[in-house]
């Protein structure tokens, strides 16, 4: 919590162009010069985003780790937020109103998911193989239709540095009425994630075992994987593909706070926000004035953690 | 007084038939055994005794109520199920662990009532888990983490007990440690306990009555002494297997083909 704040803080107060923190507080509440403008319509909405986003990948993360007993995933190694890339950038080719992009992000998460699931599922035992190959392979698939509308599309062509900034994850330009629309979306999946974190609990020894321990198995992953969907599917749309929060957040929390996901789900959602919102300061002040997408950040950071956890899992199981 | 009873239940995987007009029964205070060869059916009789398997044909009663009716959570507060898989990569602690046995009866957002609580303090203090209740399970030896799992299901204060192989991974001297604390918890707490072994000589001395299952049929059961004889054992397990009597139990021990 303390962590959030502090860090929120520091993201509206810190940026290209210099402004007291007196200034700040005097724009925050109306105030109408340049300064006012740059903190509330740039910011402000770019920091609550960037939250947002973190807060969404990381109980997303804790809910697919939980549920496949896996602590290598996430919705972006699963392969889950190219699904929803691609579902965001097809209806941006189709032209959908921009309310509707989020939506279609949430149903390419929700298709991927499953499929990655079901994957998982065949391979039986444990699956920290599985998923992650299920995950390369649904990742360049998508990635490969993604170039193929982009190339194709005019519509798109016009605007083409603005989707590449996108995909490689960026909260640079978010404006207040999609942020309204994927807070809405973030807050149904947290719902959900704390209304089940305690059923997801009692994966710990597997689906069976949940069974006999009184989960309905069918109708709990089900929920599971749509409050995934929906977390990761915000995400996507807000931010496009931002790699490892959702995995490094919640596997570091446990050792600090345990595995029990009752705590787990908002401690992670806290702080994965948080963290985004540090990785972002980071991505606008390393080489300033110029900006690295905030994705760069997260996989500078995540991406030897996720090798160096891949090397602890094989010693225990495959 | 509990009974849960399987009447002609047939279960096949694909082509395969694996249960063919199978019956079952067991009542509160009992230890069964249920024995066979490797493929009889054994562990999925079991499953579909836990409901966590339909039969193609034939029913599961539980007090005379079809258990099919009922839902996993109704299931689980009458029947515990030990599981055999007891190892996680998540550090969840051996209290959390016997924590998850009250899944079932927990309030909305997972909130604990005092029934709760003393149920799980009193299923770490049968298994005597107190001084382990605050370390991590993933750490934890395998015979430890099998108590763990085991007072789980006890967290669970169901009327049945019902196990698949509960020995497999242990020792002698755990196995029989196991089956014992399993025949003294069964009897303190009345339960119904059902378990599937390998090893008829802990079948013998720990069942109050053993089942018998070859080629997905109950072929015999009854007491120790009434199954386990030689004409039976050869028939079912194969002809090396001698069977000798010892203080009143029988015991099954290898026959020396060639002598040496």
């Amino acid at each position: 919590m303390a962590a959030l704040a502090v860090s929120a803080a520091a993201g509206i107060l810190v940026g290209a162009v210099a402004i007291g923190p007196g200034d700040v507080l005097a724009a925050l509440f109306g105030s109408n010069d340049v300064n006012g403008t740059i903190i509330r319509e740039l910011r402000l909405p770019r920091v609550l985003g960037a939250a947002l986003v973190g807060g969404s990948l990381a109980t997303a993360g804790a809910l697919l780790q939980g549920l496949l007993r896996n602590p290598l995933a996430d919705p972006f190694v699963t392969g889950t937020s190219a699904g929803a890339t691609l579902a965001a950038v097809a209806a941006i080719v189709l032209g959908l109103a921009a309310p509707l992009v989020p939506l279609a992000a949430f149903a390419g998460a929700l298709v991927t998911v499953t499929l990655v699931w079901r994957l998982a599922r065949l391979g039986g035992g444990t699956t920290v193989l599985t998923v992650l190959l299920a995950g390369v392979v649904l990742t360049s698939f998508a990635g490969a239709v993604v170039t193929f509308l982009l190339v194709s599309s005019d519509r798109l062509a016009l605007q083409l540095r603005a989707v590449l900034g996108w995909l490689q994850g960026g909260v640079s330009v978010i404006s207040w009425p999609e942020l309204g629309v994927a807070a809405v979306i973030v807050v149904v999946g947290l719902g959900f994630a704390i209304g089940l974190a305690h059923r997801v609990d009692a994966y710990a020894f597997g689906e069976e075992t949940a069974a006999t321990l009184g989960v309905d198995p069918d109708r709990t992953t089900t929920a599971v994987l749509g409050a995934t969907a929906l977390l990761s599917g915000a995400a996507v749309a807000l931010a496009g593909l931002v790699g490892f929060v959702g995995l490094v957040i919640p596997h570091a929390l446990r050792f600090a706070i345990g595995a029990t996901h009752r705590r787990l789900v908002p401690a992670s959602f806290l702080a994965g926000a948080a963290a985004l919102v540090l990785a972002d300061l980071g991505s606008r002040t390393l080489i300033a004035p110029a900006e690295l997408p905030v994705g760069a950040i997260t996989g500078l950071i995540g991406a030897p953690f996720f090798l160096a956890l891949l090397v602890r899992s094989r010693r225990i199981a495959v | 007084m509990t009974t849960l009873a399987a009447t002609a239940v047939t279960a096949s995987y694909g082509p395969r038939v694996v249960l063919r007009d199978c019956s079952f029964s067991m009542g509160s205070g009992e230890i069964v055994a249920i024995v066979g060869p490797n493929g009889a059916g054994k562990s999925t009789l079991l499953r579909i005794l836990a409901g966590l398997l339909r039969p193609g044909a034939g029913a599961v009663s539980l007090d005379g109520q079809d258990i099919a009716t009922l839902s996993r959570a109704a299931v689980a507060r009458r029947i515990a199920v030990v599981p055999q898989i007891f190892d996680t990569l998540f550090p969840f602690t051996v209290r959390e662990v016997v924590g998850l046995g009250r899944t079932a009866r927990l309030g909305a957002f997972g909130r604990a009532s005092a029934d709760d609580v003393a149920a799980v303090d009193r299923a770490v203090a049968e298994l005597e888990l107190g001084p382990l209740a605050s370390r991590r399970i993933d750490r934890l030896s395998g015979g430890e983490r099998q108590r763990a799992v085991l007072a789980m299901a006890l967290a669970q204060e169901t009327d049945v007990l019902l196990l698949d192989e509960p020995t497999v991974h242990l020792d002698p001297g755990h196995q029989l440690a196991t089956l014992e604390l399993l025949r003294e918890l069964g009897t303190r707490r009345r339960l119904a306990v059902c378990a599937v072994l390998h090893d008829l000589n802990l079948a013998s001395a720990f069942a109050s009555r053993i089942v018998v299952i070859a080629d997905g049929r109950t072929v015999r059961e009854g007491t120790p002494l009434e199954v386990i004889e030689r004409d039976l054992v050869q028939a079912v397990f194969g002809d090396g297997l001698e069977v000798i009597a010892r203080d009143g139990h029988p015991a099954v021990v290898p026959r020396l083909v060639s002598p040496r």
